[in-house]
């Protein structure tokens, strides 16, 4: 046989270009993994085998002593009950920040985007408006309020916080997913005698599903990483993972434990990386509705 | 008594008036047709009929009571939609059932109604499913079933045949219109920009342009007593013949005049006095048009056959303007061929060529 005639799927060939795109991927990819593997290995090697200066290098002898350590017995200034007292302030935080801001954006998209209240397009460009503003510039009126309301330095204040600050993009996401469903559904509804309440929940939010999906997403990293409102308004009580994180790689006493740093760090960001790693397709969609329709 | 009127309704959209004092009053068992190009204010009418658009001034009556401040589900209605509208995570029978609930209908009486309208739709094998699992003809089934459970005495259609495909909307025209006469004394008012719709389904069809009712009337009057241009354009297809000319006085009465053909207007029903001279367009439905030896205007030459199976229509120019003619099926010609055709003067509509209206 001689040249092939051409039929079915065209032939592809390796070029120069394609190679580079490779390469360049590749290279990337190193990079960002880089630091992780750096921190998994330091985590599972004992001290003296860190203070060799091999970063890269594998663990000789494995061990999961600065795992447990940091879990459990790590200092966070005067107290050693390792990161896990964190953990859990974390968790009671996130579940009910989680849920009532999403409860509360879910409501105020689908009121904005089917029942167009008066002034609706204002409160929405407020709304919007207030997520631009940096959140330093609210920490002392709001620390003054909660004071005042007594309420300062509680499980509540923290959440109420979050609740507050995820409201903008909150809403945001769910107006446009709401604006994006065919309001002749509501309609029907409306005929059928429902009223606000029970269209809400027995209509839109039945199909709400990916969005609440990508929701949950953004508020379970966002609220599991923040750090400066944990740290101003939780109370020493109820001080999140990421701060206590903090405390635990800045108390220097003698020797500094890279390898209990680096587990408590893995630790702490465990929840979102899970996040990340269980629903990249739906993150990325979530991103998506909040950037595409304004 | 009329089930349904509307009386000086204006409709605004923060700044643009959509309406403008309009009025229509429908009578009960009535199909009405409201039909026009998109844009034209017909969904906003049927939607503020039905208590989803609030009216800045007037006032709706349904059955004998002011239902203007009334709530859509007060107002003893029930509407179909375009996209069906169909809740997607209920099945058939919760679809059907939800008005019903939501008024804290008994359980029985539920399933009696939903039971007799899945019956009259042929819908009963299909009450487990979900909509996505059935077809576009289905779920409009459904979404009429859902409104047939509300033993409503009005009925409003909001383009409901517009997403279906040629086929399917021709049986479920003949469907709904088989309804109506089924259930009697209910009141439809339905919105389509299909003529074909129109024409087959309605008692009176209401033609609207730019938020203003055109013309109301019977299919029949619509048809061949078109109250101006544009209704006379708008409905038929293919398009009614449009020749520009003038009124002349001759020894005989008066005739049409267009260039050097003429057409003698003596039986011509006049409803508005014509004055000799006047600019005046005349229309001829294009199967009004004959081509016959004996014709009265010759010096066509046919332009574009069109064979469509039950009729053929030529496109027929002399040179100034082109008219279609619509013969029947059989009749073949021949492009470049010439023609003489014939007009009745009985059969046309005559126009003011300043406003429009029909003379």
């Amino acid at each position: 046989m001689s040249a092939a005639v051409p039929q079915g799927r065209r032939p592809r060939h390796l070029t120069i270009g394609r190679i580079g795109i490779y390469a360049f991927l590749v290279t990337a990819a190193l990079f960002f993994m880089l630091p992780l593997w750096i921190m998994v290995v330091t985590s599972l090697k004992p001290m003296e085998e860190i203070r060799l200066g091999n970063i890269l290098a594998l663990p000789a002898a494995m061990t999961f002593e600065a795992w447990t350590k940091a879990w459990s017995s790590a200092c966070t200034g005067l107290e050693c009950n390792g990161i896990s007292v964190g953990f859990w302030n974390s968790v009671r935080i996130l579940i009910p920040s989680v849920i009532l801001s999403i409860m509360a954006g879910a409501i105020n998209g689908y009121a904005l985007s089917f029942w167009r209240v008066k002034g609706a397009n204002v409160m929405f460009g407020v709304l919007l408006l207030g997520a631009f503003i940096p959140y330093q510039v609210f920490l002392y009126p709001l620390v003054r309020i909660f004071s005042l309301t007594g309420i300062y330095n509680s499980l509540t204040c923290i959440v109420l916080v979050h609740v507050i600050f995820g409201l903008p993009t909150m809403t945001l996401l769910f107006r446009n997913y709401y604006a994006g469903l065919p309001i002749e559904l509501f309609k029907a509804a409306r005929i059928d005698g429902g009223g606000f309440w029970s269209i809400f929940f027995r209509v839109i939010l039945p199909m709400s599903t990916p969005i609440l999906v990508v929701a949950t997403i953004l508020q379970v990293t966002g609220i599991w990483n923040d750090f400066i409102f944990g740290l101003t308004f939780a109370g020493r009580e109820n001080l999140p993972m990421t701060v206590q994180l903090n405390n635990i790689v800045n108390s220097t006493q003698g020797e500094r434990a890279y390898n209990v740093d680096m587990a408590a760090t893995m630790l702490a960001a465990l929840v979102p990386l899970v996040v990340y790693f269980v629903s990249g397709r739906w993150f990325v969609r979530g991103i998506a509705a909040g950037a595409v329709k304004g | 008594m009329s089930t349904v009127s509307v009386r000086d309704v204006t409709v605004a959209f923060e700044a643009v008036q959509v309406f403008d004092g309009l009025s229509l009053d429908i009578q009960e068992g009535e199909f009405i047709v409201l039909l026009g190009p998109s844009g034209c204010g017909k969904s906003t009418l049927l939607n503020a009929i039905a208590g989803l658009l609030d009216v800045a001034e007037g006032q709706i009556w349904i059955n004998g009571k002011n239902v203007t401040w009334e709530e859509p589900k007060d107002r003893g209605i029930a509407m179909v939609f375009q996209s069906y509208a169909l809740y997607p995570r209920m099945n058939v029978r919760e679809n059907m059932s939800f008005g019903l609930k939501m008024a804290k209908t008994p359980k029985p009486e539920i399933e009696k109604r939903v039971a007799k309208a899945a019956e009259l739709l042929q819908i009963t094998p299909l009450l487990d499913r979900r909509p996505d699992q059935l077809s576009g003809g289905q779920r409009q089934r459904v979404a009429i079933g859902r409104a047939l459970v509300r033993d409503a005495a009005v009925f409003l259609f909001d383009e409901p045949l517009s997403n279906l495909d040629a086929k399917l909307r021709n049986e479920l025209r003949v469907e709904i219109k088989r309804l109506h006469a089924r259930l009697g004394k209910t009141t439809m008012v339905y919105v389509t920009h299909d003529q074909i719709e129109a024409m087959t389904l309605a008692d009176r069809i209401v033609v609207m342009k730019e938020q203003k009712i055109q013309q109301i009337g019977s299919p029949d009057e619509i048809y061949h007593r078109p109250a101006n241009l544009f209704v006379a354009g708008f409905v038929g297809s293919p398009q009614m013949n449009f020749i520009k000319g003038r009124f002349e006085n001759t020894g005989e009465g008066l005739s049409f005049l267009a260039g050097d053909r003429r057409l003698s207007l003596s039986g011509y029903p006049f409803i508005m006095a014509p004055s000799s001279g006047q600019e005046v367009v005349l229309g001829v439905r294009p199967e009004h048009l004959e081509i016959s030896a004996t014709g009265i205007w010759p010096g066509f030459t046919v332009d574009i056959v069109e064979p469509m199976g039950a009729d053929t229509v030529i496109w027929c120019s002399d040179g100034e303007g082109s008219v279609q003619v619509r013969t029947s099926g059989s009749r073949r010609a021949t492009p470049g061929e010439s023609m003489t055709l014939h007009v009745d003067p009985t059969q046309v509509s005559l126009f003011a060529a300043d406003s429009g209206e029909r003379l």
